[in-house]
């Protein structure tokens, strides 16, 4: 008990409540967006780095049926879902039948297009970013500061706890997922491909499911960050997202999804406290370039010390060839 | 639809000399045919682009293309020779040309020496960074038996701490290096050329002819082939496969430097980002190209540089970069083994 009562005076100590409600949202967030590339990465043996493209085109997508065409926002919700599940296709159909480095490429370059495309066009208002697609969730969002009793500050409140009721949600079901017949042929199909393929199972139609799963699962962060955020402007969705997430997925290790909360909550942690809290005498600029060294380093240190992650199983899930 | 193409690759390389297996011998048509299809069809588009559109923007956007496409063929040839020989996708290559960028920048702005100068330090401080990397990282991953996701992600990291490493240090603000960026050339027409774009264009091109002729004639050359053509071979053969991937790495990484000097001479302002901009029309180059094949990536860099520039003519050139996508994934959907390799499986 004292020992939980330090820890929570230290946390009033740095930041303070807003900053840690802040984190928590972002963790869940990028925990959702982090399950789907589990999905791919632990579950399947494929190298999904357009996560950060469909989290982008869900996001948009949404904001874009709300804003242009005048569908409600519930509405908007699952086809923007679907439009990413298209993205997701239109990459996977030429690249997933290829060996497993040429949809690695084919991601990444899908996931730059995609930002190079919003910041370009003039419908997702450029540079400039969208506004105005919140206001069903405001309404939402008032009814339940209301029914819980917040005061106003604590807006941010509602939004969380439905971020991390869908987080845990996700995390079941993609867990459950893993365990019914489709998920051990998406394990078969990490294992051996050719094999997989004797046995009759047509590889990559389970592999396009896979990775429409992911891209679901990346809208759907996507919408929340959207919520989140207020505004959508192209730099929250950079392929840095991706590469974040995969540290992510690496610090918790490949095959657990319990691994995926924990790396999601620690990333977030260091990524927030650094830039915000901890008082280091650089300018932002310096930090933020420090921010991403440590980023890569993490990547590269994890490689080369605990591929398996740093709770991962090494005998289930090594990586693969 | 089998995931390797390795028995393929091993049938044809027995079937020969080791040290002579030549990629174009593997692919069916001989070099100089490949060369001369190339060129054929490239004109061919060239004169139908200018009916539609008129001599002058097509003359001028050709120019600009192969402007482009010059450095894209440098920086490509590293690229596909490691994919080739190691499985391994480089995305540190476009961080490379920002290093070799950022080197000719120090020695030419801040310690004031003669650019050419700072383009051969360029050079050779990018060939050390790229075998210092392969000793340090790559080489004992390998050795340990790492699958390809550890050596992508191995990648991306170091992708980021060299990026961010140069913005630490020198911000992220525009910079720009020494050179003369007045001065131009005007070709009948009205179509225009900068001094300093047409020296670095007419420089790249002679160097790639001489790599082109020193992949194929010399001695490294062939080694360096064989490896990347079956390197369990090359290695029974009695060839130092292991002095040679860290030659394959200096030889890549130096000409990876010397485009990213070439392209930030003729572009102007420059920042740490750059040369991740890059890598997505550079990975077009060599699955363009044959994703392994050096002769290939050069000839792909040019075809992309064209593509891009060509697209201005119908779209706006802010839709460049979606071009490489396109190129990309139509080459992915309907020649993935490469547009000058016959049909096989990838």
């Amino acid at each position: 008990m004292t020992t939980l009562a330090t820890l929570a005076s230290l946390v009033s100590l740095i930041g303070g409540t807003q900053f840690w409600i802040n984190v928590g949202l972002l963790a869940a967030i990028f925990g959702i967006f982090t399950v789907g590339l589990q999905l791919n990465v632990g579950y399947t043996g494929l190298y999904n780095f357009a996560q950060a493209g469909f989290m982008a085109v869900g996001a948009y997508a949404m904001a874009l049926l709300v804003l242009k065409a005048h569908l409600s926002f519930w509405l908007a919700l699952p086809i923007a879902a679907g439009v990413s599940v298209c993205f997701a296709l239109v990459v996977g159909i030429p690249s997933l039948r290829l060996r497993g480095d040429y949809f690695a490429i084919a991601s990444i370059a899908f996931s730059e297009t995609i930002l190079y495309a919003i910041q370009n066009a003039s419908f997702t208002g450029g540079e400039e970013g969208l506004l105005g697609y919140t206001t069903s969730w405001q309404t939402l969002s008032t009814r339940m500061m209301s029914a819980l009793g917040l005061p106003s500050q604590d807006f941010l409140v509602p939004i969380l706890i439905v971020s991390w009721a869908i987080f845990l949600l996700v995390v079941a079901f993609v867990w459950l997922l893993t365990k019914t017949p489709w998920g051990r042929v998406l394990r078969a199909i990490r294992e051996d491909e050719d094999a997989c393929r004797a046995l009759g199972k047509r590889v990559v139609v389970y592999k396009l499911q896979s990775l429409s799963v992911a891209a679901i699962l990346a809208s759907i962060a996507g919408y929340l960050l959207a919520l989140d955020l207020g505004y959508l402007s192209p730099e929250e969705f950079t392929p840095d997202n991706t590469f974040i997430a995969f540290t992510m997925l690496l610090v918790g290790g490949l095959g657990s999804f319990a691994g995926v909360v924990v790396g999601a909550v620690f990333i977030e942690v260091i990524l927030e406290t650094t830039r915000n809290v901890i008082d280091i005498p650089l300018s932002d600029s310096h930090l933020a370039a420090l921010r991403f060294i440590v980023v890569g380093a993490v990547l590269v240190v994890i490689v080369l010390l605990r591929p398996q992650g740093l709770l991962g199983k090494r005998d289930e899930m090594r990586f693969r060839r | 639809m089998t995931p390797s193409s390795s028995p393929d690759r091993a049938a044809n390389a027995a079937g020969s000399e080791p040290t002579a297996a030549s990629a174009a011998g593997r692919v069916g048509l001989s070099l100089g045919q490949r060369i001369s299809v190339a060129v054929g069809v490239l004109i061919l588009l060239g004169v139908c682009f200018g009916f539609l559109k008129g001599a002058q923007p097509t003359l001028q956007t050709s120019i600009n293309g192969l402007v482009t496409g010059s450095y894209l063929a440098l920086a490509a040839v590293g690229l596909t020779f490691i994919y080739g020989i190691l499985r391994l996708i480089n995305f540190a290559q476009g961080d490379f040309l920002t290093f070799g960028a950022y080197m000719a920048l120090l020695m030419n702005v801040f310690v004031h020496v003669d650019i050419v100068i700072s383009l051969l330090f360029a050079c050779l401080a990018t060939a050390v960074l790229a075998m210092v990397l392969e000793l340090g990282i790559w080489g004992p991953l390998r050795r340990r038996g790492a699958g390809s996701l550890e050596l992508i992600l191995s990648t991306i990291g170091l992708a980021y701490v060299i990026r961010y490493s140069i913005q630490f240090v020198a911000g992220p603000d525009l910079q720009q290096l020494r050179v003369n960026d007045i001065s131009f050339y005007r070709l009948p027409d009205g179509v225009t050329i900068g001094r300093t774009i047409a020296l670095t264009t007419i420089a790249s091109y002679a160097l790639l002819l001489l790599i082109g002729v020193l992949l194929r004639y010399t001695q490294l050359g062939k080694q360096m082939r064989a490896m990347a053509d079956n390197l369990e071979l090359a290695e029974t053969s009695g060839l130092n496969t292991r002095r040679l991937i860290v030659l394959v790495w200096a030889f890549g990484g130096a000409l990876a430097g010397l485009a990213g000097v070439f392209y930030v001479a003729s572009t102007g302002g420059f920042d740490p980002t750059f040369g991740f901009t890059l890598l997505l029309p550079l990975f077009a180059a060599i699955l363009v190209g044959g994703a392994g094949d050096p002769y290939g990536a050069l000839a792909g860099g040019v075809v992309l540089g064209l593509a891009e520039e060509w697209s201005t003519l119908f779209i706006s050139p802010a839709w460049q970069l979606v071009v490489g996508f396109v190129v990309l994934i139509l080459v992915l959907l309907v020649r993935p083994q490469g547009i000058f390799a016959p049909a096989a499986r990838i």
